[in-house]
């Protein structure tokens, strides 16, 4: 009894408090669970509810610029008013579709570029020294800690009409005339690339890094080449961090906005850039959602694949 | 395997790929010709141009404090998060919390800020909280976005972690709030001051939900800037890049020299 008492009462305020609440079923144990997944429902689940529920309305010179789903007429009735028009108006116009076609083809584009430029760098570094290896690593992740937005700055006066490529080019007497570079998709297909490297990079790189060398010196031994190793052993052994690397680089390529903002053409047309100026320009939020939501079924399926990839991934190790 | 030309050759203009631009930016923020890629001359006016611009100046301090703000925030989410998705085996609704957690990781920047903003402008209808778009939305914004990558952080260094010693602690009596902070806590901090240091960074670098989700009188770092550069170059801009790129160049380094010591002091107790 006496023992009891001390151990309650030398307990800091905090710990009588969960006792309490324990006796209400709350236990520390769903404050830890509850805690973040209130958060998120809030701030991720129902968020995504609302932009489909503003999709479905009408739009209206107002604040906020649509009209309710639910009107309440003075006789008790509850009108419930759904609009699909917003999506018909997407499919109606083929400045949509061709944003989203273009979208996906600069996306893939640039992803088999960062992939033929990535592979090697990956494979470079995991066949480096020790010492070489680290100092390989950190060069790959420090962009990526610096500011994006700055990064493809720097892609911008380096690719103008007087920037720093067409200067080096004509002072070095290979082009007389410079190069119109800025603004035109090669611009967002660069960016888009440089931006991205290091995510096609890691992925391979922490794949290639796990390859049994003993596998490689057994085909040479048998005598196939180096091309031949590479063909059949290596590719086929670092598909896992083939498919997670594009991924993640498809992905966030595919509702770029800052990037084809920048170095794009002003009638470079990418999904992402469509939703802004619809959302800012036109301050048509229906229609801004219905792109969204349509962008989100585009996004889905190469989420679902990454996801199944990086699971094979977590089983394997 | 016999060493070919090709590997070093692709590494070497790969990297060239990757530091050119930034190196050209560092060069150019010196010159003391307006025209930026035009050398006339070593100058650091630039950088008292970007000193005596209130404008940037007070962008970068609302950035600092957003970044600060929604990384502390994040953090403390994201631990329990990733607590929660390791140490607790079955729950309801995990696999729920599990795809909430990690989808913002892919969302789209277009996306999640417009979901986020009308959310917040229905919240105000119905609730009037929070009142208008400012500093406060950036925070919760940038609190969500950021949670989800020190998620993965955390939940990568619990689910490493031995836990023999949780497990004796808990034999030894602890309950498992003391055997959290005194034992798992410790334990996993170098990958909490990681996370942190990353929720710190995005939410310096996000340019796309914060300009849905900010206010009148609220323009973060990069929407300054983006307005700017939208304009064209500006060398004042490239001394901003050249101070950021110095000090995340410091901080890596850095980093990179306490991991190496601590990796080598770690190692015989491991073997």
């Amino acid at each position: 009894m006496s023992l009891a008492n001390t151990a309650s009462r030398d307990l800091p305020p905090w710990r009588v408090l969960l006792r309490r609440l324990n006796i209400f079923g709350f236990t520390g144990r769903s404050f830890v669970i509850l805690a973040p997944a209130a958060w998120l429902t809030l701030f991720f689940l129902i968020p995504l509810a609302v932009v489909f529920k503003i999709s479905l309305s009408e739009a209206a010179i107002a604040r906020p610029p649509y009209l309710p789903m639910l009107t309440f007429g003075e006789d008790g009735s509850v009108q419930l008013s759904l609009h699909l028009s917003n999506y018909l108006f997407l499919l109606s116009d083929s400045l949509y579709i061709d944003a989203y076609l273009n979208s996906i083809k600069v996306a893939a584009i640039s992803t088999l570029f960062a992939l033929l430029i990535g592979y090697p760098m990956a494979y470079a570094i995991a066949r480096a020294s020790d010492r070489w290896r680290n100092i390989l690593l950190m060069l790959v992740i420090l962009p990526f800690w610096s500011s994006f937005l700055l990064r493809v700055y720097a892609w911008i006066g380096f690719m103008k009409g007087n920037g720093v490529i067409n200067n080096v080019l004509m002072s070095l007497g290979i082009i007389h005339t410079p190069i119109v570079m800025l603004q035109t998709d090669f611009a967002v297909y660069v960016g888009i690339v440089y931006t991205y490297l290091p995510f096609m990079i890691l992925p391979l790189y922490t794949n290639l890094v796990k390859l049994d060398q003993s596998l490689l010196e057994a085909s040479a031994d048998l005598g196939a080449r180096p091309f031949r190793t590479f063909l059949s052993i290596t590719l086929p052994l670092s598909m896992p961090g083939v498919v997670a690397g594009s991924l993640l680089v498809f992905i966030p390529a595919l509702g770029e906005y800052v990037i084809p903002a920048l170095l794009g053409a002003p009638d470079t047309l990418m999904i992402g850039r469509v939703l802004w100026d619809e959302f800012f320009s036109n301050r048509d939020w229906p229609v801004a959602s219905a792109v969204a939501i349509a962008m989100l079924i585009v996004v889905v399926v190469p989420i679902m694949l990454l996801q199944r990839a990086q699971s094979a991934v977590i089983e394997e190790t | 395997m016999k060493r070919g030309w090709f590997l070093p050759i692709t590494a070497t203009l790969g990297f060239a790929f990757l530091y050119l631009p930034i190196m050209s930016l560092v060069v150019f923020s010196f010159n003391e010709n307006r025209l930026v890629t035009v050398w006339s001359g070593f100058s650091l006016k630039w950088y008292q141009a970007l000193f005596d611009d209130p404008q940037m100046l007070e962008a970068a301090w609302l950035s600092l404090q957003i970044a600060g703000i929604s990384a502390s925030i994040a953090l403390v989410l994201g631990t329990l998060c990733a607590v929660a998705l390791t140490r607790f085996r079955r729950f309801k609704g995990r696999t729920l919390l599990a795809g909430m957690v990690s989808a913002p990781l892919v969302m789209p920047d277009v996306i999640t800020g417009l979901s986020l903003l009308l959310l917040f402008v229905a919240m105000e209808a119905m609730l009037g909280w929070p009142a208008g778009r400012g500093t406060l939305t950036v925070i919760l914004a940038h609190s969500t976005l950021c949670m989800a990558y020190i998620t993965v952080v955390i939940r990568s260094r619990l689910s490493d972690l031995d836990k023999s010693l949780e497990e004796a602690a808990m034999d030894l009596g602890a309950t498992p709030v003391r055997v959290f902070f005194d034992i798992t806590l410790p334990i996993i901090a170098p990958a909490l001051v990681s996370g942190w240091l990353l929720g710190f960074t995005l939410s310096l670098d996000d340019l796309v939900i914060a300009s849905f989700v900010s206010g009148p009188g609220s323009s973060t770092l990069p929407m300054v800037i983006f307005s700017k550069i939208r304009l064209g170059v500006s060398p004042d801009v490239n001394a901003l890049a050249t101070i950021i790129i110095g000090v995340v160049a410091l901080g890596v380094i850095a980093a990179s020299v306490v991991g190496y010591g601590a990796q080598r002091t770690s190692r015989p107790r491991r073997g």
